[in-house]
């Protein structure tokens, strides 16, 4: 196998790469918040499209995972991050060459970047040889790489940039400043005036002296006393000059595509890995997900909403997980329970998880089997929008309606607080109704709902319920159990809390 | 050139550690006045003093150093007035650096080298006047200290070597345009910009450049705003080692005469008080500290010094002679001179451990480890049980720091509670003192505490007892003798009301 890509095992793999855009349940799954996340600092590999893009094969989504375990050994992370950081500066100074006009001085900044990306892919090679390497992919990647760095074009372009440096880095001269005039030739072998000086005051030295050397910045690009200048050193020295020439235009195009290519695609799992050291440092854990078309009975243990722990590392809050299954007939979480009890996080999270499993990602939680999903689709309350001229509870309609004659038994869906804009008896019949829909097509759904009854609807349902404190009913403990629902028990609590009890109205309204 | 005065191998540093019991000992031996009377009103002196000073409480300035610091001061008092035109001398040169200052904050490598090389010529004649002292009075010295100082700059003061100097700081001025070396470093670009000495004799181009060696040049217009500044741009380059080499030069021949300063300040700070002492007639004896590992504590005349400086005249003295003794418990008449015997003790430990002289007329001394005071605190007006913990922390405090052959001044200590509860503290803590061989003066109106220990009649432990005459007067010495039960509070409180009762009758006679 001739290597290709890092991130595509296959050239169809990529030519599914057709989405430029989040995707339409992106910002109902807060999935916009993790990728932004996850690609900042990382702007100018544009690697948000990688993101924006799930694998349709097991065979792809395997690839992926097994370079990514090979990435996340320390070494081998290492070992990309700084040939990054090398092939970065390589970019910088290629795009400054452009702007500079002084002969010998643009050809002198060439011989550096040239000089940068030997030494970046020299060492990488190296690196990687001796690195332990399971992933067919990166294997193949490390084959290619051994062939480029033996190939006689790139030993040659390592010998000359290496010989030309090292001549011009012994060129030594003098300049003699006298008012205006300026006079250049060869250095002699005169004293050092600046450590005589020193020598003579040595006496007076004591303990630690003062730096006063003052910081002067290198110069951005050269002025033309100093191209003046160095057109006379080159006088002095004209066959090394002519050859730094010659060497310029016989490389113009020194740079090897496949692994500029790998440079930007390696930083999809390296943005990756990053990011997902924050939550490991804090102990929270990652799987790679067993994937699956062939079965929905699914599991997931110690998971959590990457989107929502990153909000709370960052405030320095504990993370809730939370595990869930389904077996045999089971398809559906229906998840009731109090307001902000984590609901709409367990809903949200279900999304994330399969989601990053389709782009071969690892997954917080300890371990989990997903399922191999075509589509996802979602439908979250939204604001009033005032130009609609439907209502909200026709607009909810409309698009349930639209998911559902899109949608496959190979689909997801998740729900949120559908038909909340209606009387509850509405609400439960419309509720009803699509459930039977989505039982019929036998969906993987998840729906948050304050329609109890919904949780024991059928068979195919698992009632989730966001759990509160036993001892204390007003607090929330954020995890979402599998039992019946019970919603009324909480409102009580709530309303002793508030002194809206009976007894408590009673004591409080006076005649 | 190393200028050690204070130390026989050291510098002094005005940046060492405070004994941690600083405000506690200042405070209550009233160490602020002595300090006033060395510094006479200059900041600089006073704060040399108080670290002099209050480095006396570490015992760890030795023997050694003590004597060192003696020697050297005898000189000073015998050469008071060479010294004094030394310290002058030092002092005029730190306040002309201000005139020189600026260049320093000069982001231009050309322009420290000017304002270094100026600098460098006034400090240049300072040393030359420094040295003509060093020739004519270096002979009157008789101190190791001195001997070394003067020897060292009789010999790094070579006239040759200052002629050298100057060449150097002629030379900087680069009539003759500057020569600077360097290489190409990224992109071609001139880097490693060394100034270079022109070489001797023939100009090198002469020398050179006529052995087919090319010479290319160039020159730019006037007008050539630009090229003007990046060939300044490229001078200052070269010239930035050779800058910071001159700044570091003025600096170090400048910290020179900062480091004489600050180890000739002590002395001049002694060379004060002496003059003040003199002229109250009141007399000062060198003291012969021994071994901390022996217990001597003998004097004639000891006065306290603040108090003889706060009434600029003589006070009175007191006598004492113990040897292989470790505790002084102090009774007697209130208003008897306790406080001051025992604030006399502790300045006279302090003065004899940081080298002076002190205020008697002979005084020998174990050196101790540390110094401590715990004096009860009038001021404070917190309920007394609060006072009591006060009290109590501030032993532990004390406790804490404690070292063996340390001395602790206690002045009415645990006083803050009832007699028994007081005493049977004092008893506790004192028979601890005394077995881990801490010196302690203690003096206290604990009756039931002095009583008991003077009962049990114990060879290392001496009571003396405020003298009191028949008719009630004070004498203010102390005198060996047994604690009584009563403090005469009763004489000061006729003196006090019944005084005030007879002056008001006389009042209403009237």
């Amino acid at each position: 196998m001739t290597f290709q890509s890092i991130l595509f095992k296959e050239k169809e793999d990529r030519l599914a790469e057709k989405s430029l855009q989040e995707l339409d349940f992106f910002i109902d799954l807060n999935l916009d918040q993790i990728v932004a996340a996850i690609t900042t600092g990382k702007e100018e590999y544009n690697l948000k499209p990688f993101f924006y893009n799930p694998l349709s094969r097991l065979s792809a989504i395997q690839y992926r995972q097994e370079i990514m375990q090979d990435l996340e050994k320390e070494d081998l992370f290492q070992n990309i991050t700084t040939f990054a950081h090398k092939m970065r500066r390589m970019r910088q100074h290629f795009s400054l060459l452009e702007k500079l006009d002084y002969l010998y001085h643009r050809e002198g900044w060439f011989l550096e970047t040239v000089a940068i990306y030997c030494e970046a892919v020299s060492s990488l090679e190296q690196d990687v040889i001796q690195a332990e390497i399971h992933s067919p992919g990166f294997l193949s990647f490390k084959n290619y790489l051994s062939d480029y760095v033996n190939s006689d074009y790139f030993t040659t372009l390592v010998n000359e940039t290496r010989k030309l440096k090292k001549e011009l880095s012994q060129v030594r001269y003098c300049l003699q400043l006298k008012g205006l005039k300026v006079q250049v030739r060869k250095y002699a072998g005169e004293s050092d005036y600046s450590t005589e000086i020193e020598k003579t005051f040595a006496k007076f030295k004591q303990q630690d002296a003062k730096d006063y050397s003052v910081e002067l910045l290198p110069r951005t690009g050269m002025s033309h006393v100093e191209a003046q200048i160095l057109r006379l050193v080159a006088k002095i020295y004209p066959e090394l000059f002519k050859s730094l020439i010659d060497y310029y235009h016989k490389y113009q195009n020194f740079l090897d595509e496949r692994i500029v290519l790998f440079d930007r695609e390696v930083q999809f799992y390296i943005s990756f890995l990053e990011f997902m050291s924050r939550f490991k440092k804090s102990g929270l854990s990652f799987c790679y997900p067993q994937i699956t078309r062939k079965t929905k009975e699914l599991y997931s243990k110690q998971s959590f909403d990457l989107a929502l722990a990153n909000k709370l590392l960052k405030e320095n809050s504990t993370v809730i997980c939370n595990d869930f299954f389904l077996k045999g007939q089971e398809r559906i979480f229906v998840v009731t329970g109090p307001n902000q009890g984590g609901k709409t996080t367990f809903a949200r999270t279900f999304g994330q998880l399969h989601y990053l499993s389709s782009l071969g990602c690892p997954i917080p939680g300890s371990s989990a089997k997903l399922f191999l999903f075509e589509r996802i689709f979602t439908h979250f309350e939204k604001k009033e929008d005032i130009k609609e001229l439907r209502g909200k509870l026709e607009d909810a309609l409309m698009r349930i309606h639209s998911i559902l004659e899109q949608a496959t038994p190979n689909s997801i869906i998740i729900m949120n607080e559908i038909y909340s804009s209606t009387t509850i008896q509405d609400a439960l019949f419309l509720a009803q109704r699509t459930m039977e829909k989505i039982i019929q097509l036998d969906i993987l759904c998840v729906c948050v709902t304050f329609i109890d009854e919904l949780a024991s609807f059928s068979e195919k349902i698992v009632s989730m319920v966001a759990a509160v404190d036993p001892q204390d009913h007003t607090l929330r403990t954020y995890k979402i159990e599998r039992r019946p629902a019970d919603g009324r028990a909480y409102a009580i609590s709530l309303a002793k809390k508030y002194q809206l009890t009976y007894d408590c109205l009673k004591e409080r309204i006076k005649l | 050139m190393k200028v050690f005065l204070m130390y026989p191998d050291r510098y002094f540093n005005l940046e060492d550690k405070l004994p941690p019991n600083e405000k506690e000992i200042v405070q209550d031996l009233e160490i602020n006045t002595l300090i006033d009377a060395m510094a006479w009103g200059d900041e600089f002196l006073w704060e040399v003093a108080k670290k002099t000073i209050l480095g006396g409480c570490y015992g760890d300035d030795n023997l050694e150093v003590i004597l060192f610091r003696q020697n050297i001061l005898k000189d000073c008092i015998n050469n008071a007035s060479v010294i004094k035109e030394i310290y002058q001398l030092v002092v005029d040169t730190i306040q002309k650096r201000r005139e020189y200052f600026l260049g320093y904050f000069n982001r231009f490598p050309s322009s420290i080298v000017y304002s270094s090389v100026e600098f460098l010529n006034m400090l240049t004649g300072m040393l030359r006047k420094m040295k003509n002292i060093a020739d004519l009075y270096a002979d009157q010295f008789q101190s190791e200290g001195f001997r070394r100082f003067f020897t060292m700059l009789k010999e790094e003061l070579e006239e040759n070597y200052l002629d050298k100097i100057q060449g150097h700081l002629n030379e900087l001025r680069f009539n003759n345009g500057v020569l600077i070396s360097a290489q190409l470093g990224k992109g071609n670009e001139g880097t490693s910009y060394i100034l270079r000495k022109f070489p001797r004799k023939k100009k090198w181009f002469q020398q050179i450049w006529s052995e087919k060696m090319p010479v290319y040049s160039f020159q730019i217009s006037p007008r050539d705003e630009i090229g003007c500044r990046v060939l300044g741009e490229i001078k200052d380059r070269g010239l930035n080692l050779v800058a910071n080499s001159l700044a570091q030069s003025a600096d170090h021949i400048y910290s020179f005469i900062t480091v004489l300063r600050l180890e000739l300040a002590f002395y001049l700070g002694c060379l004060n008080l002496h003059q003040k002492l003199q002229e109250i007639n009141t007399p000062i004896t060198f003291p012969k500290p021994v071994d901390s590992g022996q217990r001597k504590h003998s004097f004639v005349g000891l006065y306290d010094i603040v108090l003889a400086l706060t009434m600029h005249k003589k006070v009175v003295g007191n006598s004492l002679k113990m040897d292989n003794k470790n505790h002084v418990i102090i009774t007697g008449a209130n208003q008897g001179g306790k406080s001051t015997f025992l604030r006399s003790i502790g300045l006279a430990q302090l003065m004899m451990q940081c080298g002076m002289f002190v205020p008697a007329e002979s005084f020998t001394a174990n050196i101790c480890e540390g110094i401590f005071t715990h004096f009860k605190k009038e001021e404070d007006v917190t309920m007394e049980s609060g006072k009591f913990d006060e009290e109590l922390k501030r032993m532990n405090l004390i406790v804490h720091h404690l070292t063996p052959n340390s001395m602790v001044l206690l002045n009415e200590s645990f006083s803050a509670t009832n007699e028994r509860e007081g005493s049977e503290i004092a008893i506790q803590v004192l028979k601890a003192l005394l077995e881990k061989g801490i010196k302690v003066f203690f003096v206290t109106h604990l009756y039931e505490f002095a009583s008991n220990y003077y009962n049990n009649r114990r060879e290392d432990i001496i009571f003396l007892r405020a003298e009191r005459e028949e008719n009630g007067k004070r004498t203010f010495r102390m005198i060996e003798g047994e604690p009584l039960p009563t403090s005469f509070g009763k004489d000061l409180y006729e003196k006090i009301f019944v005084g005030k009762e007879k002056t008001e009758l006389e009042k209403l006679k009237c």
